[in-house]
């Protein structure tokens, strides 16, 4: 990293903030659009659009400024919450954001070191779930001292999701099987045996009435960080750890090099003497060690149980994360907490204002669609932009 | 530098936009407020995974808030769906500091969470569907649906020809299998008393991790050829238990010309999948919709019922649906057995041994 690069870079950068600034912003406009057009007042009131246009347009505004005011507060500060004078009064929006973006970042950070090794890693849907059965059982079978007992059961949930991402590592060094494929069809596997293990006595939970798990240990789960009565919770802190974790192991360590070597060109990696196979496994089991704290996360912080959905849609979103934060640690951070905040806005949305919480992923897709076509959103606001764009890297990979 | 310019002069009309709707509440909440304070009793449903439109659960408790609200116009109702396990929580938590004056969760998955917001939440009340009642204010609605199951499975096994009859799961879940458990038990029960040896395939309540599952409940084709496959082994009544999948058994059931013909599930199926009515035999119901009324009326009217409701065959929680084409075809003979056997479940003279059934 010479110095004569450097300005080239920051400009580079300030124009991928515009325009990802800028992507954001066209996509709460069309999502703004698909409220007014989804509320029945505004529905009611076009009928006599040709008479009265006006009450078209009072009531769409009103809809979309009472939907984003509402995502605001339940994502950040609500002023009405905030006024009781009680911590999880003014704190709760954020703790939620909070909550939300912790296994978000965990993905993301998964996704994004496996894909500069070169390798798309798909499976963090399996990863999470086989992390959190770990993780999970040893919650809930085991019965160790306080301090030792949550440990253990986050151990073992790294363990669980490093042995299933190393098995799609180490089938794609030994026998060159794509790691797409054998990640998505793990996702399967993972998937249909939390099924089978949901109806196995000593995992389901007496008396076996319904598909879920007994209940994890109180001395298993993560401890909150600001009390019972808010539920952000010290996963948070493994996240912004393993936020710096990775962003060392690439940038500080030798390790590291090799892997962006390897993703950059496997052939000159080779040549120069770098084991291309043991980077594919070594990639693939800490990545699929992240997936497996977010899986952690999942069961020891924000649920207590679990059930067939514990994945909760983490391991693709992650995907998204990791292309909205460009795949670094910093970017990954910055992206995990604004889809965070979206999710957790997303629920107050859909309780004060009866939008559907679907057009709340609707905003997420429009972002990560309009930051990966800069070009769309240039041509929008008439940008030129000199250097590579943002797009032009999630074509080619983040090593070019 | 000119674009900096640019990106400030946008962000500075997004936020003149922002700014501009932004004022729009305050002239407008005294509207909204008058229209909110008519209402005397707001009820909020917290729905599960799969939205309001899943011609299952969640479509049925709300079906039920709805019917509340017509009933009354006094009464306010809403919900919100979950996306996943993840929106349990803060669901409840938003439903509960708006305001409302009772919130329904439904699906059993939802107890946990219900439990922690309502002992949070002392003064609200609480309504879990599928789940027992977990605190003094909380309200538990269950379904014993074996019993309308038993009661499928005795008409089935009359009403076979090949001596055969068959079931199968979306999912190896107990609300899926305490169905088939009860349809099991059914046939066998039939088999006793008439000294008959009609046979049950894709399902053996001895053999809970066996049995016939499509692995879906959304997969039509799959629903179809299971459905082929008890066809080609010799059945000739079909009972799945797996939502949309089932209606694949439809296609099944036409395709077969008449020679197959099937039970519907949860609702009754000639007003839910209509298109096959001329091949459902009758449907094995369960009524979330009357409870659910019932509970948001009784609430609304001051007294909030406590402890557990059951939905079984004597209340109507759960039951055979009508016989609709096939009333004329069902001997009378077989419609009076039946009517026996429901007395007999209710009374406890008949012992239903499904482990899935609420304790």
């Amino acid at each position: 990293m010479s110095s004569d690069v450097q300005p080239r870079r920051r400009l580079r950068v300030s124009g991928n903030v515009a325009v990802t600034a800028l992507a954001f912003l066209v996509a709460l406009v069309i999502g703004a659009v698909l409220i007014a057009l989804a509320d029945p007042p505004t529905q009611a009131a076009a009928k006599y659009f040709t008479a009265y246009p006006w009450d078209t347009f009072t009531a769409a505004g009103r809809a979309v400024a009472d939907g984003y005011v509402a995502l605001f507060e339940g994502a950040i500060f609500d002023p009405g919450t905030a006024s009781q004078g009680t911590l999880s009064g003014i704190l709760g929006p954020l703790s939620e954001t909070l909550v939300n973006a912790t296994p978000l970042i965990l993905g993301g950070l998964a996704v994004g070191l496996a894909f500069r090794a070169g390798l798309f890693n798909i499976g963090g849907q399996g990863q999470v779930i086989i992390g959190a059965v770990f993780a999970g059982y040893v919650g809930f079978a085991w019965h160790l001292p306080a301090v030792l007992h949550v440990v253990v059961a986050v151990l073992a949930g790294i363990l669980g999701g490093a042995l299933w991402g190393g098995i799609a590592g180490w089938l794609k060094a030994r026998t060159g099987a794509h790691e797409v494929i054998t990640t998505i069809m793990l996702n399967y596997v993972a998937y249909y045996l939390l099924a089978y293990l949901l109806s196995v006595k000593g995992f389901q939970r007496p008396p076996y009435g319904q598909a879920i798990s007994n209940v994890v240990e109180g001395n298993a789960r993560l401890p909150h960080l600001l009390g019972g009565n808010l539920r952000l919770h010290t996963g948070l802190l493994v996240a912004l750890l393993a936020a710096y974790g990775v962003h060392w192991l690439l940038t500080r360590s030798t390790l590291g090099f090799q892997l962006r070597a390897v993703g950059a060109n496997q052939f000159a990696a080779r040549t120069a003497g770098m084991s291309v196979e043991r980077s594919y496994v070594v990639v693939m089991v800490v990545s699929g060690a992240l997936c497996g704290l977010a899986g952690v996360s999942q069961i020891l912080g924000t649920n207590t149980a679990i059930t067939q959905d514990i994945d909760a849609g983490i391991g693709f979103d992650a995907i998204t994360v990791a292309l909205l934060g460009r795949g670094r640690p910093g970017g990954i951070v910055w992206a995990g907490l604004l889809f965070g905040a979206l999710h957790a806005g997303g629920v107050q949305m859909q309780s004060a204002t009866g939008t559907p919480v679907d057009l709340v992923v609707v905003v997420q897709s429009l972002i990560v669609l309009f930051i990966a076509a800069p070009g769309l959103v240039r041509s929008i606001f008439r940008i030129r932009t000199q250097g590579a764009g943002v797009g032009q890297q999630l074509a080619k990979g983040w090593n070019g | 530098m000119r674009h900096a310019i640019k990106i400030v002069a946008v962000v500075a009309t997004a936020g003149l936009l922002l700014a501009g709707c932004g004022s729009k509440p305050s002239s407008s909440s005294g509207g909204s407020s008058t229209a909110s304070s008519s209402p005397k009793f707001t009820a909020c449903m917290v729905l599960d995974t799969g939205g309001v439109d899943d011609r299952s659960f969640n479509q049925s408790s709300w079906a039920g808030m709805q019917a509340a609200a017509k009933k009354d116009p006094g009464i306010k109702v809403s919900y919100v769906s979950s996306s996943s396990q993840n929106d349990y929580t803060p669901n409840l938590n938003a439903e509960t500091s708006k305001g409302c004056d009772t919130v329904l969760a439904v699906g059993g998955l939802m107890g946990d969470a219900v439990k922690a917001v309502a002992k949070k939440n002392p003064k609200e009340h609480y309504a879990e569907i599928d789940s027992p009642s977990s605190g003094p204010n909380v309200y538990g609605l269950q379904y014993n649906t074996a019993q309308g199951g038993f009661l499928g499975g005795y008409l089935a096994a009359g009403m076979s020809k090949t001596g055969k009859v068959a079931t199968f799961g979306g999912l190896n879940i107990p609300p899926v299998t305490i169905y088939m458990d009860g349809f099991w038990e059914g046939v066998q029960y039939y088999n006793k008393s008439k000294g008959k040896k009609v046979q049950v395939l894709g399902w053996d309540e001895k053999n809970q991790k066996g049995g016939t599952f499509a692995n879906s409940f959304t997969d039509l084709n799959k629903g179809k050829s299971i459905s082929q496959a008890f066809v080609q082994a010799g059945a000739d009544v079909i009972f799945p238990v797996a939502g949309g999948t089932g209606l694949g058994a439809g296609a099944a059931a036409q395709a077969s010309g008449g020679r197959v013909n099937l039970l519907w599930v949860d609702t009754d199926g000639c007003v839910s999948a209509s298109q096959y009515c001329k091949y459902f035999i009758s449907s094995v119901t369960k009524n979330l919709t009357d409870p659910v009324t019932q509970y948001v009326t009784k609430a609304a009217g001051g007294s909030y019922p406590t402890g557990n409701y059951v939905g079984t065959l004597s209340n109507g929680g759960t039951g055979l649906a009508s016989f609709h084409d096939f009333d004329s075809k069902v001997p009378s003979g077989l419609k009076s057995e039946l009517a026996t056997v429901k007395k007999d479940i209710s009374s406890g003279k008949i012992k239903i041994t499904s482990p899935s059934q609420p304790q």
